[in-house]
């Protein structure tokens, strides 16, 4: 029996191929592309950026926040520095990132026609909703499609004539601050994702997927994938060994030191705090994150990778703190800051998307709560938060939150005509912990 | 839910009375609302039962259906809803006056300002609950594409042409309701349980008469006391003393009272249909009345405890002052009621099913826009709403304990003071966040520059740098920036919204939303089948 | 000599002990079990539904009785409603089916109504058994089953269960049709109605799909039910498809936690028995010997909800007032424990849940009044 071999590169190659035909040769005005975790969705844009600029298309580029288009301009000019490209930003202060002003064949503007002719203009969506043409760009991109919103994308679909969406399914959802019933089950309800209404009105676009994560090592991609891609799943594109992380200091036996031996070795560690129900800023598991971090950076960590094959250091810029609540985030800086750590990102799940670190703590969304709510089961927040590491993620989590899933009530109304959306956010937070049960370490602070 | 308004919820219950959750009343109340108490019928969709309408508290008009199965009486009822509501619209929309409006020029593209009429005041319905604004919402898609005689000669059941105009007014209501802060059409319980934190949950403030019995509270008696009895208590007949603010009634009172009295109106009716003189036909003409009174005094019976603490609800609502920029909220109901009164005059069509795709958009995009306004202008106006916004790190009020002036580089220098201010509270400032105070009703904005020396007993000492509104030269001018002794209150958030961009016209739909919806064809009125009446 | 009893007679004989001497089990139906996942944490509903207890009896007897109750205008509705969907042999019913959720199949011309009716619900269960396997047999031809009987093992004990109507599609899968009498207007009906018609198509669903285990081929179950409603103002029918997979796997999970039962009927004092026939003093004492996880949302759930509330308001619990109001108090459960914390009387101070409080209530006291505040005008 011969079992195929799976090259993740190969794969990757095939899909990106495809991608890019059907955006430069396609008929289809639309192409969508879904892209897992680190799947490499930034590099397909610049390339697919790259090649259209070079086919003579007029393009332009809509991404969702000025930090993920400041992103992609210096992205594109480090792939192709003579490349001229547009920079659309707002007039208020600060509007663009100050590294810009370095790149010479950067213009930046307020004034969309002060960009005229450029091969590249990017900008956000909202700027862009304010731009009018007489004539429509051949050719856009869309970036973090599933996280824009459909009248988002209304405002803005009249500037170009066709266009590849690209974005992650799993992550957060968009959504609005107030209620959007009464548009529920309508090809165009404005509060659903773009992708939505626009595979709604144009069930025949192509769509492609990214088969394989670069950034989720082999212990992460199968349980990611399962757990929230149930219907598009991936690979990861290293194998088991392809990564280490080692600690030059040994374990002092404490919960933080035995939990980060565990992750090293497997991935993923859960230091699980005895159960109890605390406010969200619970200060044990604050402190508990905290010192992990802490510990992290104590016992020098190295990590290896098909990247760097000689050890790189485990440092600061390289470790991130994930949480559900803005609070939290700011309790978890502040702890940080006692025990003299400074440059360890801290932020919630939403700021946390799209980025990624060699190691992620994470303050589970559910530790501590009385009661959970439809928001801290929101898959995607799980999501977002168990996907950015390539090494190893490691959870804080109070005892618990088994029980507290299995009596949450579920009673969710039904609007007629909407899609389900898939994984259920309480199958998912299962799945999650179960894996994450494998690998408990418990401790009592 | 924040702390605060929890803490309020179990002072309510530990002091049995429902406590403050405003200082100030954040909803216009008209000066003469016109109240509105229907009742439905189990199981049917738009079939009124009866309802108690009407301005003056003590002389409400009852609106009875004897037999809500029969399609007839059902629309003389919607036609006698019509003689109550429309006369009362009308008397708002005569009365104007001059306004500007900006409008987009259709030859130059260009904006300028157009001189308009803006209806003087507003009317407004007041319903007893959330199930009453959907009621309406109902009633006003029941109505408003029924064809009258002169639209379709042929229609079987041609309508008044003031119950399909009733219908496209309802259907304003309703839709206005829906934007956050308005006030056209109010259901008391939501307008109530705003201003009001009782010792109950969310859900039980939905039944009016259990969350007026912690705010309107009777002598001797607890907030939870009274509003058991009014939940649950019954008389030796097992009717509700309270009975449900509707528009679904107690299956109890259907089953008991309301069923064998349609049964005795429909044989009443039955019997003088089969009279065969004169003579008989008054006899039993008599029976019928008597048969349709006892309807009505039931319809009666349930819509009046409603109708009441309708008003007594009121009456509580009228002893809080009008916030401030309440009024700034309630011209924008009156530019929206103008707006539709035109689209009536100039013979527009009634409000399609659904919404395109473009109307959607900027429908949700002004409601978004709406319930930003709302939050910060009920926090700038109620300090215990404020509270609330401090609490949870999104404001910071305090004394300012040290201004230096200082100005900005550049050819022109700008004063740019740098002000200090000690608080006791916990904004969650990044670097170089905006914050913003009230200068005379104006934003003033300010840049958080970092923390002073080291935080003594849990106050911290923030200082800011100035941003604007100090005029144009070089100088402040006087008053313009903030002294020190000054008590000031600086938000995180924005005071004043920022329209959003322009969607596109319907007829430029892009494809991605399914291209042009097309020539607007009109929308084909429900059909009338036999099976209407069950 | 008798057998060894099996850990399920066991379970049953207690169940019956708790129901009390002579009282019959009150038989579950999909309403209740769908209601199960409004409250999974609630151990007294798990095991007064487990065991059959009539709760609304019980509520009676304890001195706050329920107030659910139908008004025999919906319910003369509803019947009338449903004769009108089935009438003609189903045609219009079959035709929606067709329409929504199998245009590919052959039109269905007419269909094949078996006759159901049989002796009790164990012989109706197997006259609907039998049925199916007929139908799915006689492949390319609609056959639509009116009220059939369905049984679900529950906690060990069979629940019967009646949906309105299965149809056996040419290709030999099955559809759950439920059939309500809310509106759909303009294409879109009460959520919340829905939802829960949603939640009892699934309890059929796993019902159907226990049959369709015992077939070989096990026929599809299809997980899209269709939900027929009346179309606007009129009572002419239209119907909307509705996936049921997460009402589904809700319940199934429901079901598979009701086996909990046991360790819950383990859990009390001997001679413990809900028999509404006792004194409502006995019985308070029986109820209160179980934990209620009572919240608001119980009262449009559960038949005891009056009782549970009253309860729960005379211990303090906060949750009385919400679920969410629990979220920031931390170990804080009861009024007067919050109260006293927020004045300062009790609690430690270093506890983030206390200290958010105390400063919550002086910006509520600072803003209700006396201080000299910062007006933000």
């Amino acid at each position: 029996m011969t079992a195929a071999v799976f090259d993740p590169g190969a794969a990757a190659t095939e899909a990106t191929d495809a991608i890019l035909r059907d955006t430069l040769h396609g008929t289809a005005r639309g192409v969508v592309v879904d892209s897992p975790p680190g799947a490499g969705k930034s590099t397909l844009v610049v390339r697919a950026a790259l090649e259209l600029a070079d086919a003579g298309r007029p393009l332009m580029v809509v991404a969702q926040t000025n930090a993920q288009v400041d992103d992609l301009v210096l992205r594109l000019a480090e792939k192709n520095p003579e490349l001229p490209v547009g920079r659309l930003h707002s007039s208020d202060a600060d509007p663009y990132d100050k590294a810009l002003d370095d790149l010479p064949n950067v213009r930046k503007s307020a004034k969309a026609g002060d960009l005229n002719g450029l091969s590249v203009v990017i900008s956000t969506a909202a700027k862009w909703a304010h731009v009018k043409v007489d004539e429509p760009w051949r050719h856009a991109i869309v970036d973090e499609a599933y996280q824009m919103r459909s009248d988002s994308l209304l405002a803005v679909a009249g500037l170009f004539e066709r266009a590849l969406f690209v974005g992650d399914p799993g992550q957060l959802d968009p959504f609005s601050i107030v209620g959007s019933e009464q548009w529920a089950g309508l090809s165009y309800d404005p509060s659903a994702s773009a992708v939505t209404t626009l595979l709604a009105h144009n069930p025949e676009l192509p769509q492609h997927r990214l088969p394989v994560s670069w950034r989720l090592p082999a212990s992460a991609a199968p349980l990611v994938s399962g757990a929230f891609y149930p219907y598009t799943p991936f690979r990861s594109g290293t194998d088991h060994g392809d990564r280490t992380l080692s600690f030059a200091v040994p374990s002092d036996g404490s919960g933080p030191d035995r939990v980060i031996d565990e992750a090293a070795e497997s991935g993923w560690g859960l230091l699980e705090l005895p159960a109890r129900h605390t406010p969200r800023t619970d200060p044990e598991a604050v402190r508990a994150v905290a010192t992990v971090v802490r510990r992290l950076l104590d016992r020098g960590g190295a990590a290896t990778s098909e990247r760097s094959p000689d050890a790189a250091p485990l440092t600061a810029d390289r470790i991130a703190v994930g949480t559900a609540h803005r609070d939290q985030a700011a309790s978890v800086r502040a702890a940080l800051t006692e025990l003299g750590v400074t440059d360890v990102t801290v932020d919630t799940a939403n700021r946390l998307q799209g980025r990624e670190y060699d190691v992620t703590v994470v303050l589970h969304p559910l530790s501590g709560r009385p009661d959970a709510t439809a928001f801290h089961l929101e898959t995607g927040r799980l999501c977002v938060l168990a996907s950015r590491h390539r090494h190893a993620c490691i959870v804080v989590c109070r005892a618990g939150v088994s029980d507290l899933l299995d009596d949450y009530p579920s009673t969710e109304p039904v609007q007629l005509g909407t899609l389900v959306k898939f994984p259920d956010g309480w199958e998912a937070n299962h799945a999650v912990l179960a894996r994450l049960a494998e690998h408990r370490v418990g401790w009592r602070p | 839910m924040s702390l605060i308004s929890t803490l309020a919820r179990l002072e309510a219950v530990s002091t049995g009375r429902a406590q403050p959750a405003a200082t100030v009343r954040h909803r216009r109340l008209s000066e003469r609302p016109l109240v509105f108490v229907p009742l439905t019928t189990a199981g049917e969709a738009g079939a009124p039962l009866g309802a108690l309408v009407g301005t003056d508290r003590d002389a409400p008009h009852l609106l009875v259906v004897p037999q809500p199965r029969d399609r007839d009486l059902r629309f003389a009822f919607l036609a006698e809803l019509a003689d109550v509501v429309l006369p009362y619209i009308d008397a708002y929309a005569e009365d104007v006056e001059a306004a500007e409006r900006n409008e987009t020029d259709p030859e130059t593209g260009q904006r300028v300002k157009v001189e308009v009429e803006l209806c003087a005041d507003a009317p407004q319905l007041i319903v007893p609950s959330r199930a009453g604004v959907d009621f309406v919402r109902l009633l006003g898609r029941s109505m408003r594409f029924r064809r009258t005689a002169e639209q379709d000669p042929e229609a079987p059941y041609p309508a008044p042409p003031r119950v399909p105009l009733l219908g496209r007014w309802l259907t304003h209501f309703a839709e206005r309701a829906r934007v956050p802060g308005s006030s056209l059409l109010l259901a008391m319980t939501d307008v109530l349980a705003r201003h009001w934190a009782t010792g109950q949950s969310t859900l039980e403030d939905q039944h009016l008469g259990a969350l007026l019995a912690w705010i309107d509270l009777p002598d001797g008696e607890t907030g939870a006391e009274a509003a058991l009895r009014a939940e649950l208590a019954r008389d030796r007949d097992g009717q509700l003393l309270c009975p449900p603010a509707g528009p679904a009634t107690d299956p109890a009172f259907d089953n008991k009272l309301l069923a064998p009295a349609i049964e005795r109106y429909d044989r009443a009716r039955t019997a003088l249909a089969a009279a065969e003189d004169g003579l008989e036909a008054d006899d039993r003409l008599g029976d019928l009345t008597a048969a349709e009174r006892e309807i009505r005094a039931l319809v009666a019976s349930r819509t009046r405890p409603t109708w009441d603490a309708v008003w007594r609800g009121l009456d509580r609502l009228r002893e809080l002052p009008e916030a401030a920029r309440v009024e700034e909220r309630w011209t924008r109901d009156r530019w929206s009621f103008t707006g539709h009164r035109d689209r009536v005059v100039a013979g527009e069509p009634p409000q399609p099913r659904h919404d395109d795709a473009v109307t959607a958009a900027n429908k949700l995009a002004a409601r978004e826009r709406e319930q930003a306004r709302l939050e910060a202008q009920e926090a700038l106006d109620d300090p215990l709403v404020m509270a609330g916004r401090r609490l949870s790190g999104e404001a910071f009020a305090g004394e300012v304990t040290d201004v230096v002036m200082a100005y900005s580089e550049g050819k022109r220098p700008s004063p740019r003071p740098l002000v200090t201010v000690r608080t006791d509270d916990r904004p969650h400032l990044g670097e170089r966040a905006k914050v913003f105070r009230s200068l005379g009703g104006k934003p003033q904005s300010a840049e958080f520059v970092g923390y002073e020396g080291d935080a003594e007993d849990d106050s911290a000492l923030i200082v800011l740098r100035v941003l604007d509104k100090m005029g144009r030269g070089k100088e402040p001018e006087e008053g313009s920036v903030p002294e020190k002794g000054d008590v000031l209150c600086f938000t995180l958030f924005e005071h004043e919204q920022r329209g959003g961009a322009k969607l596109p016209d319907p007829e430029q739909t892009p494809w991605t939303h399914g291209g042009p919806p097309g020539e607007p064809e009109s929308e084909a009125a429900d059909p009338l089948t036999e099976e209407d009446v069950l | 000599m008798p057998l060894p009893r099996t850990r399920g007679t066991a379970l049953r004989h207690r169940l019956a002990e708790l129901r009390g001497p002579d009282v019959p089990a009150k038989a579950l139906d999909a309403r209740a079990l769908a209601a199960l996942a409004a409250n999974p944490g609630c151990k007294r509903r798990a095991i007064l539904d487990g065991a059959g207890v009539n709760k609304a009896a019980l509520a009676s007897a304890l001195g706050s009785p329920s107030a659910f109750g139908q008004s025999q205008f919906a319910l003369t509705r509803g019947n009338a409603f449903e004769a009108k969907v089935k009438a003609d042999g189903g045609a219009e019913l079959l035709r929606l089916v067709h329409e929504k959720l199998d245009r590919s199949a052959e039109p269905p011309a007419g269909a094949r109504v078996p006759e159901l009716t049989a002796t009790g619900p164990e012989g109706r269960t197997a006259r609907t058994a039998l049925a199916l396997r007929e139908a799915t047999g006689t492949h390319g031809e609609w056959t639509l089953l009116d009220h059939p009987m369905l049984a679900l093992d529950v906690a060990g004990s069979p629940a019967f269960l009646e949906p309105d109507a299965v149809v056996v599609h040419p290709d030999g899968s099955w559809t759950v049709v439920e059939i309500k009498s809310f509106p759909m207007l303009d294409g879109s009906a009460d959520p919340a109605k829905v939802g829960a018609a949603a939640r009892q198509s699934a309890v059929y669903v796993l019902a159907l799909e226990q049959v369709a285990a015992r077939l070989d081929p096990a026929p599809r179950v299809r997980h899209r039910v269709l939900l027929v409603c009346p179309k606007d103002f009129s009572n002419l029918p239209t119907a909307s498809a509705v996936d049921v997979r997460k009402q589904r796997a809700v319940t199934a999970r429901q079901l598979a936690r009701l086996t909990r039962i046991e360790d819950i009927a383990d859990a009390l004092p001997d001679g413990v028995c809900f028999s509404p026939e006792l004194p409502a003093a006995d019985l308070t004492a029986a109820v209160e010997s179980v934990p209620a996880t009572y919240a608001p949302e119980c009262l449009s759930a559960c038949e005891l909800a009056f009782h549970c509330r009253a309860r729960s308001r005379a211990s303090g619990a906060v949750t009385s007032l919400g679920r969410s109001v629990r979220a920031e108090l931390g170990d804080l459960t009861t009024v007067e424990s919050v109260l006293s914390a927020a004045r300062g009387e009790s609690g430690d101070p270093d506890d983030p849940a206390v200290a958010a409080l105390r400063r919550a209530a002086r910006l509520r006291a600072e803003a209700l009044g006396t201080e000299a505040v910062a007006a933000c005008r």
